[in-house]
C-alpha cells in the first residue's frame, strides 16, 4: 500500500438519511431523457424529431462547437417530446421506451492492439465521450488533447453519498477494461483515488495507481485528489471520469452495446427508507422518487426540494426531470422556507454549526435533518479566515473567489482557477456566515475563463 | 404561541414595507427589525443546498457578549474611581454604588453611540436597498468602552457619525472598510479634542463638575504615570491592581481579567482569531524585552510584561486587531500584522515622548498595512503555483 494522503481541512456534515446498504430494482422508467443542461457549455443542435425510433445509442444531438461530440439515448423507443423551455432553449430530448432494450452493435477494437484513434471513435459514436471531463474548467474533454493524465476518484465524500464500493461491487471486470480504455487515452498515468482503510472492488484495480485519502470532504473530490497528487499547472490538461461512468464505458468495451443501467443512492433527511435503486441511467425522476418515498415537511416550512446530486453541489430537479448524466444520487431535503422567533440569540440546540456559537460541537456523531433555509441574510464579506479551514488545497480560496468575482482573469488564473471546479469549493458556501455563494462566483469565473481565453 | 402571534402581526404588518408599497422606502429598517424578531424564511437559490447555521448576526451577538464582562467590571469601575476621587471610601467599599454610579454615567454614552451610528446605518443601507450590517452592534459597543468617561456626548456622537460615514460607508459599508470604525471614532476625538481624551483629569468622573478630588490624588492612569516619571512610578507597582482593573483609564479597557474572559468566548466561539490575538501578546512581549535588553531608563527596564497589563492593550489586542475586516485576511498575515501591532504599540509607548499610549495608532498603522501584508503572503502562493511542477 502506497503513502496515504492526510487531509485536515474539510468537514464531513452529518446528514441524516444515509442510504441502508439495500438495492431495490426500479419498476423502471416509460420516458427517459438526456438534458443538454447536464453538459456544461454545450450548445445542441437536434438529430431527432419527435416521433422517430431510436436505439439505445441512436444520437438525439451533437455540440454545435464540437460536432464530433454526440449525445445518445439511453433505450430504445421513440422520441416522444422535445421539451423546450424560454427562448425555445432545448431542456431535454425525451425517448418513450418500447422496453425491448435494442442496443445500436458497435464494432469493438482489441484493446490490446487498438490505436488512440480507435478507441476514441467508439467512445465518440457511442455519445459515452461526454463521460471524459477535462480539467481545467470541468468541460467535456476535447477530442484533439492529450491529457497529461486521467484521474478518476474511487470515493464520494460528500453527505450522504453513495458508497461507490458498495455500488460497484459487481463491476470489477467493467472498471478493468474502463482503466483500460483510459490507459489507451492518455501518455501519462491513470490515477485512481481510494479511501484509506476501505478495502472493496476498487482496490483490485491494479491497472491504475492507486492512492490512498484520509479525511473528511471533500477528500473525495477528483479535484482535490488531482491537486495533491500532480498539481494542475497553467497549460496542462488531465482529464477525469466519475466511477460508475468507468464502469459503464467498460461495459461497453466488452460487450458492444449500450447498457445504461447504473445504481443511486436515494438519501437524505426526508427519505424515508435511505437505500440504493437500480436504474437505467436519464430515467425521469417521478418513476423512483414517489411520493411515499417523502416525508412530511416539518420544519414549519412546505415542500420538498429533489437534488440531483448530493446536498452541497447537486443541482435541483423536478420530479418531471431525468436523472442526470454524471449524477448516482438523489438527495431530498424539506424546503426550509420558514421563520423562528429570536433565531439569532436563541440556543438553539438542534441546529448544526461549525461555529461553537451553536451547541453542535457537543455531540460530533449526531446526524443533523439540514433543510434548504439560507440560516441568515446576504453579507459583504466579513468574516476571514473560515472558507481556508474547509478547501485542502494549495489555494486561497477568498482570493481565488474575489477574483472571480471581479471578473480579473490575471488573478484568477495566478490563484489557481484551473484547479478548481466549484464543487470544491462547496463548503465555503456552507460555512460562511455571509450567505456568500461562492460556488456561484467559481463558476462564473470559469465561464468568464473560457469566453475571454478562446 | 407567542411566536404563532407574534408573526401574525409582523405579516399583517409588513404588506406596506415591500417593494411596490407606500413605505418601501423604509424596507430595509423594516427587514432589519423583522430580522431582528425572526430568522429570515429565505431559502438557497444557488449553490450549496444546505448552510450552517451561523450567520453575521449571530457572529456579532457573541462579540457583544464577549464585551459584557469588561462593560460591567468598566461601569463599577466608573463609580470606584469617582468615589476614590472625592473621597468617599465607604462608597468605594461597597459593589452596588459603585455599580450604579458608573451605571448611569455610561448607559448614556452607550444610547449615544447607539443611536448615531445606527441611525446612519439604517439611512444607508435604506439608500442602497440593502439590507442592515450588524456590523454597528460591535462598534457601538466598542466605542464607549475606549472613551474616557468624562467625554461630551456629543462628542461621542460627533465622533460615531464620522467613523460611520468617513470610516466605513464612504468604502461600502461593513466588510469594506480600510480601517476599524471603532479606533476610527476615538482617534477623531484623540486629534479634534485632545484634552478631552488626554491627560489626567478627564479618565475620573467627577473632576471639575463639583466634585472636587481629594489634596494628593491623581487621576492619571498608570501608563500617564509612567510616562511623566517612571522611576516614582514603579516603585511597589499594583501588578494585581492592574490586572483587576481598578485603575483610571478608558471605560472598557482596564480589567485584564474582564478582557481575558471575553477572549475566552472569542476563542472558544472561533469568532476572532487567535492567530492575531496571539500575535499581538507576543509582538508586545518581545519589544519590551527588547527593550530591557537595550535597558538605560526606568521605563526600558519596567518588566516586559507590564506593557500587556496596562493602557489598551489587551483590550486592543482582543476586540480591536481581531477585527476580521480590518486585519489582514491570510493566516500567515494575521501572525504578521498582529506580531506587528504588538509591536509598535510598546515602541510607541516608550519612545514616543508625546502620547502615553501606542495602542490606537498601532492598530490603525497595522489596518492600513495589513493590505500590503496580505499582498506579499498572496504573492507566496502565486509564485509556488507558477513554478514548474516536480518531475
Amino acid at each position: 500500500m502506497s503513502k496515504v494522503i492526510k487531509l485536515r481541512k474539510g468537514l464531513d456534515i452529518h446528514l441524516s438519511g444515509e442510504p441502508q446498504p439495500k438495492i431495490i430494482e426500479a419498476c423502471g422508467s416509460d420516458t427517459y431523457g438526456v438534458s443538454p443542461g447536464d453538459f456544461e457549455g454545450v450548445v445542441p443542435k437536434l438529430l431527432v424529431r419527435e416521433g422517430d425510433g431510436v436505439k439505445a445509442g441512436s444520437p438525439l444531438f451533437f455540440d454545435k462547437a464540437n460536432e464530433e461530440i454526440l449525445f445518445t439515448s439511453p433505450v430504445s423507443g421513440t422520441v416522444s417530446e422535445i421539451r423546450r423551455g424560454a427562448k425555445r432553449k432545448l431542456l431535454a430530448v425525451v425517448v418513450s421506451t418500447d422496453g425491448k432494450g435494442e442496443s445500436i452493435e458497435f464494432k469493438i477494437p482489441s484493446l490490446s492492439s487498438a490505436s488512440r484513434g480507435e478507441v476514441a471513435g467508439v467512445l465518440l459514436s457511442s455519445g459515452f465521450w461526454p463521460m471524459l471531463i477535462q480539467r481545467p474548467y470541468g468541460r467535456i474533454a476535447d477530442v484533439a488533447d492529450h491529457p497529461k493524465a486521467i484521474f478518476v476518484s474511487g470515493f464520494d465524500s460528500a453527505p450522504c453519498a453513495p458508497d461507490l464500493n458498495f455500488v460497484l461491487a459487481g463491476e470489477r471486470e467493467n472498471l478493468h477494461t474502463g482503466v483500460e480504455v483510459l490507459r489507451k487515452l492518455t501518455d501519462g498515468k491513470v490515477h485512481l483515488g481510494l479511501r484509506a482503510g476501505v478495502d472493496g472492488v476498487l482496490n483490485q484495480l491494479d491497472n491504475a495507481e492507486q492512492h490512498f485519502f484520509k479525511g473528511p470532504h471533500p477528500a473525495g473530490n477528483v479535484g482535490v485528489q488531482i491537486s495533491h497528487i500532480d498539481p494542475i499547472k497553467k497549460g496542462d490538461v488531465v482529464w477525469t471520469v466519475d466511477a460508475q461512468n468507468l464502469a459503464i464505458i467498460g461495459r461497453l468495451f466488452r460487450t458492444g452495446r449500450i447498457d445504461m443501467t447504473k445504481i443511486v443512492a436515494m438519501s437524505g433527511p426526508q427519505v424515508v427508507n435511505p437505500y440504493y435503486l437500480r436504474i437505467i441511467g436519464g430515467a425521469e425522476i417521478k418513476s423512483f422518487v414517489m411520493n411515499s418515498n417523502i416525508r412530511p415537511n416539518k420544519t414549519g416550512g412546505s415542500g420538498a426540494r429533489i437534488i440531483c446530486g448530493n446536498a452541497l453541489s447537486g443541482r435541483t430537479t423536478s420530479r418531471e426531470e431525468f436523472m442526470g448524466f454524471y449524477s448516482n444520487h438523489i438527495t431530498v431535503l424539506a424546503e426550509g422556507n420558514y421563520h423562528e422567533l429570536f433565531g439569532w440569540i436563541a440556543p438553539r440546540f438542534g441546529k448544526f454549526s461549525v461555529s461553537h456559537s451553536y451547541f453542535s460541537w457537543l455531540c460530533p456523531r449526531k446526524r443533523y435533518s439540514l433543510d434548504t433555509n439560507l440560516n441568515g441574510g446576504p453579507r459583504a464579506i466579513v468574516a476571514t479566515g473560515i472558507w481556508e479551514r474547509y478547501v485542502p488545497m494549495d489555494i486561497l480560496p477568498m482570493y481565488l473567489v474575489k477574483a472571480c468575482m471581479a471578473g480579473n482573469i490575471d488573478k484568477m488564473e495566478a490563484l489557481g482557477i484551473y484547479e478548481v471546479l466549484p464543487e470544491d469549493l462547496a463548503l465555503c458556501d456552507f460555512v460562511d456566515p455571509s450567505k456568500t455563494e461562492v460556488q456561484q462566483a467559481v463558476a462564473d469565473g470559469i465561464n468568464l475563463m473560457i469566453k475571454e481565453l478562446s | 404561541m407567542i411566536a404563532k402571534l407574534l408573526r401574525n402581526v409582523v405579516d399583517r404588518v409588513k404588506p406596506p414595507f415591500e417593494k411596490d408599497g407606500k413605505l418601501s422606502w423604509l424596507h430595509s429598517t423594516f427587514d432589519a427589525f423583522e430580522t431582528f424578531l425572526f430568522t429570515p424564511d429565505s431559502t438557497t437559490r444557488r449553490g450549496a443546498h444546505i448552510r450552517d447555521s451561523i450567520d453575521l448576526k449571530r457572529t456579532m451577538i457573541v462579540v457583544v457578549v464577549a464585551l459584557v464582562p469588561a462593560l460591567l467590571f468598566g461601569m463599577y469601575n466608573v463609580g470606584l474611581q469617582h468615589f476614590r476621587a472625592v473621597g468617599d471610601p465607604a462608597s468605594a467599599a461597597a459593589l452596588w454604588p459603585c455599580f450604579w454610579y458608573g451605571f448611569v454615567r455610561v448607559l448614556p454614552l452607550i444610547l449615544v453611540s447607539y443611536i448615531v451610528g445606527l441611525g446612519i446605518e439604517f439611512a444607508f443601507a435604506q439608500a442602497r436597498g440593502h439590507e442592515v450590517n450588524e456590523g454597528f452592534l460591535v462598534t457601538g459597543m466598542l466605542v464607549p468602552l475606549i472613551m474616557p468617561i468624562d467625554v461630551p456626548l456629543w462628542m461621542v456622537a460627533v465622533a460615531v457619525a464620522f467613523a460611520v460615514i468617513i470610516g466605513k460607508e464612504v468604502f461600502g459599508g461593513t466588510g469594506m472598510n480600510v480601517f476599524n470604525p471603532a479606533l476610527l471614532a476615538r482617534a477623531f476625538v484623540f486629534f479634534s479634542y485632545t484634552s478631552f481624551i488626554s491627560g489626567d483629569r478627564v479618565w475620573i468622573r467627577g473632576a471639575g463638575k463639583g466634585g472636587e478630588y481629594i489634596d494628593g490624588f491623581s487621576g492619571a492612569t498608570p501608563l500617564g504615570q509612567i510616562g511623566e516619571n517612571a522611576q516614582q512610578a514603579l516603585t511597589d507597582a499594583p501588578v494585581w491592581d492592574w490586572i483587576v482593573g481598578t485603575i483610571p483609564g478608558s471605560i472598557g479597557e482596564t480589567s485584564l481579567i474582564a478582557i481575558l474572559i471575553g477572549a475566552a468566548v472569542l476563542l472558544f466561539t472561533g469568532v476572532a482569531s487567535w492567530r492575531v490575538m496571539f500575535s499581538v501578546f507576543a509582538g508586545g512581549l518581545v519589544m519590551g524585552l527588547v527593550f530591557n535588553a537595550i535597558g538605560g531608563s526606568p521605563y526600558m527596564d519596567m518588566p516586559a510584561y507590564y506593557h500587556l497589563l496596562l493602557g489598551g492593550f489587551a483590550f486592543g489586542a482582543v476586540f480591536m486587531a481581531t477585527d476580521p475586516v480590518t486585519a489582514a485576511q491570510t493566516n500567515a498575515g494575521k501572525l504578521i500584522v498582529g506580531f506587528l501591532i504588538g509591536l509598535l504599540a510598546v515602541l510607541i509607548r516608550v519612545v514616543n515622548p508625546g502620547y502615553p499610549e501606542g495602542m490606537m495608532l498601532a492598530i490603525l498603522f497595522m489596518n492600513a498595512m495589513a493590505p500590503l501584508v496580505d499582498h506579499v503572503v498572496v504573492g507566496a502562493n502565486v509564485r509556488r503555483r507558477l513554478k514548474p511542477a516536480k518531475r
